[in-house]
């Protein structure tokens, strides 16, 4: 049974009748709110034409869950009888979850740090260069592409060949040339964690040097012509001038990047399923729910996740606020 | 490049490139209200300069393009690399380092024929028609839902209306691992509140099976969604509606005829979001649109390829790039959209 366009008809045909189906309702839906009653005070009638769909939607698929997810996480492998703290005091002494941990920490660490720092040197060197927006599509393509298909581009990096073979990765080429055994990378621990971190920091380096890179072109260029007359050096202007006014800008990025990175489930799960101790949480969570079954500890991981993105939101909602507060 | 986003200032006269904001804050109100864009100034100081300053800042520029050079390679090697090896035959790829086929290229189109249409290979083509078959009604859904719910939410006058935001603002920060259990239980067991059966158990078999995907998809986009459309419906003038207004028109009618082609920019740069978004996802899909070749869509695929046949590089190197043609072909067209989305905080949780 190989591919034929037959088989693929099915899908095809459903995707036009539910898109279809899906805009004929709206129509209706936007006829109907006219033919309601009009002009009264309080418009509960088109508000809830508007409303009702996305909200029936959110309320059923994301407030509901996360109360019950919250439930089950104090509920035992099935979700039938309480259990207590049990899942939440496991995590925190089961060495395997322990070193579930760690990793999160690791990537948490290096990932949004290293990334926002590349991100904004490069857009520093290219500013005004005549080749910037080449440049910088180049960085910011990775952005594009899944972390599916970057984690096979670097998968093919760190491979490995026997030393007696010729070597097909080039990690392992580079550290032959310079006359090193060639490596089994992603099976060494703690090492293959932050060589998992390189492919996160490939990809978002491009974020944080577009983001930042625009925060860059807006400081006033009196500012920076007052800095020229002065005669200040590249590193002073950097210190004094650059930095301080892309700030906000970075701490935004920063937290954004990190927030992302918390929840890195894609890289893992591609690169090494989560072997060999470098699992993260949201790696972990998916294996315990789906895998073993094991609803309350998937639970548990998802609840302590979602605890440790709340400050870094409120934090992010605070920095913004003062940008927007500035711009006044 | 005509589509980059960062052409040069002179280039962003039509209104159509990124116009420099400050902050992903300003991005966003930046682009409802037309602000001429800052242009970079003749400088007056120039001249002024010694000639050893200007020698100096010749060579700083000259290290600086040079490490900036360095950074790029660096940054498209890797995709470069798998890029080529995907045209190199099967047993080169598995021998030889993909660096040694410029001293004796041999190349071959193979690998894709095998990888797309061979039911051992991998057979993408299908997988293909799978992601495309989850992805364009998630992003239309997505965009057309969030739209309505923004209109309201903006315009539409009722008790309570500041509450229901704050409340759809809140949802942003929920990871989806908080929802996929008993959303898949919905799907698998229905809905029962109270003991009755409000909606029944899903079993949809084949191709009908899509539309768990959908609902998931579009549950998961709707946040973002609303919250960045309502940032820019809720800055259109509102002399229009008044005008509007007295004319007779309800709010079906204003939406569709006025709201709707005003928002064009801010619908595209959010399809664009949502389409790459569910186009590259893998949590979801495995979740909600199982494993096999009836409805998995390529990264399901893919991640499986590289963990059960990791060794079979002719497959992995063709199969990735099978995956990126779609994302990076909207991405290079409609770059612009897609930085401005950025600059105005879409980026999903």
């Amino acid at each position: 049974m190989g591919f034929s366009l037959v088989d693929e008809l099915p899908k095809l045909l459903w995707l036009v009748i539910g898109v279809a189906g899906f805009l004929a309702v709206i129509g209706a839906l936007l006829l109907l709110v006219d033919a309601g009653p009009r002009k009264t005070r309080t418009e509960w009638w088109q508000a809830t034409l508007f409303l009702a769909p996305a909200l029936i939607l959110l309320i059923l698929g994301l407030v509901y869950p996360v109360i019950r997810t919250t439930l089950l996480s104090f509920m035992d492998s099935k979700g039938a009888a309480w259990v207590g703290l049990d899942n939440y005091i496991a995590m925190f002494t089961q060495p395997e979850i322990l070193v579930v941990l760690r990793n999160t920490f690791l990537w948490v660490l290096f990932g949004p740090v290293l990334a926002t720092a590349i991100g904004l040197f490069y857009a520093l060197l290219v500013d005004r260069k005549r080749f910037e927006s080449v440049a910088k599509s180049l960085i910011f393509m990775p952005m594009a592409i899944s972390f599916v298909g970057a984690s096979i581009i670097w998968k093919f990096i760190y491979a490995y060949r026997p030393a007696e073979a010729e070597q097909i990765g080039l990690l392992n080429q580079i550290i032959v040339w310079f006359g090193g055994e060639p490596r089994l990378w992603l099976l060494d621990a703690p090492i293959n964690t932050l060589l998992l971190i390189v492919v996160l920091i490939w990809v978002q380096a491009g974020f944080a040097m577009v983001v930042l890179s625009a925060a860059i072109k807006a400081i006033p260029d009196e500012i920076i012509e007052a800095a020229r007359i002065d005669g200040t050096g590249v590193w002073t202007h950097f210190w004094n001038i650059t930095l301080p006014s892309v700030w906000p800008t970075l701490m935004v990025v920063l937290i954004t990047i990190s927030v992302q990175t918390l929840k890195v489930f894609d890289i893992v799960r591609t690169m090494t399923g989560g072997q060999y101790e470098t699992s993260v949480i949201a790696n972990e969570m998916y294996a315990q729910a789906f895998r073993y079954d094991n609803l309350g500890m998937g639970s548990a991981l998802a609840v302590f996740l979602f605890i440790l993105v709340i400050p870094l939101i409120i934090l992010q909602m605070r920095t913004n606020r003062r940008l927007r507060e500035e711009q006044r | 490049m005509s589509t980059s986003p960062q052409s040069p200032p002179a280039e962003e006269e039509g209104g159509g490139g990124v116009r420099k904001p400050s902050s992903p804050r300003a991005a966003r109100d930046d682009y409802a209200t037309h602000v001429p864009p800052l242009r970079a100034k003749e400088n007056p100081a120039h001249s002024r300069e010694s000639a050893a300053a200007r020698v100096r800042k010749r060579l700083t520029s000259t290290t600086a393009s040079a490490i900036a050079i360095i950074i790029a390679v660096l940054w498209t090697l890797p995709t470069a690399s798998l890029f080529l090896s995907s045209f190199r035959p099967e047993l080169e790829i598995k021998t030889t380092g993909w660096w040694t086929m410029f001293s004796d290229p041999q190349l071959t189109l193979n690998n894709y024929r095998e990888v797309l249409f061979s039911p051992g290979q991998g057979q993408l083509a299908s997988y293909f028609v799978n992601s495309f078959v989850i992805t364009v009604p998630s992003t239309v859904f997505v965009v057309v839902l969030a739209a309505l719910a923004a209109y309201a939410l903006a315009w539409v006058n009722f008790p309570g209306r500041d509450w229901v935001f704050l409340g759809v603002f809140a949802l942003q920060i929920v990871p989806l691992q908080m929802a996929l259990v008993p959303l898949l239980r919905f799907f698998s067991q229905g809905v029962t509140i109270g003991g009755y059966q409000i909606l029944p158990a899903w079993d949809l078999p084949g191709a009908f099976a899509f539309t768990n995907v959908w609902v998931a998809h579009t549950i998961f986009g709707l946040p973002l969604g609303i919250f960045l459309l309502h940032n820019f419906i809720s800055q259109l003038p509102t002399t229009l509606f008044e005008a509007a207004r007295v004319d007779g028109a309800g709010h079906g009618v204003l939406f569709r005829k006025v709201v709707l082609p005003l928002t064009v920019p801010a619908l595209v740069s959010l399809a664009i979001f949502q389409f790459l978004w569910v186009w590259n996802d893998l949590l979801v899909a495995l979740i909600f649109a199982g494993g096999d070749v009836s409805t998995a869509p390529l990264t399901v695929r893919l991640a499986e390829l590289a963990g059960t046949r990791g060794n079979e590089w002719q497959r992995l190197t063709a199969g990735a790039f099978v995956s990126m043609v779609i994302p990076l072909l909207v991405f290079f067209t409609l770059q612009r959209y897609f930085v401005r989305g950025l600059l105005a905080g879409s980026v999903k949780g």
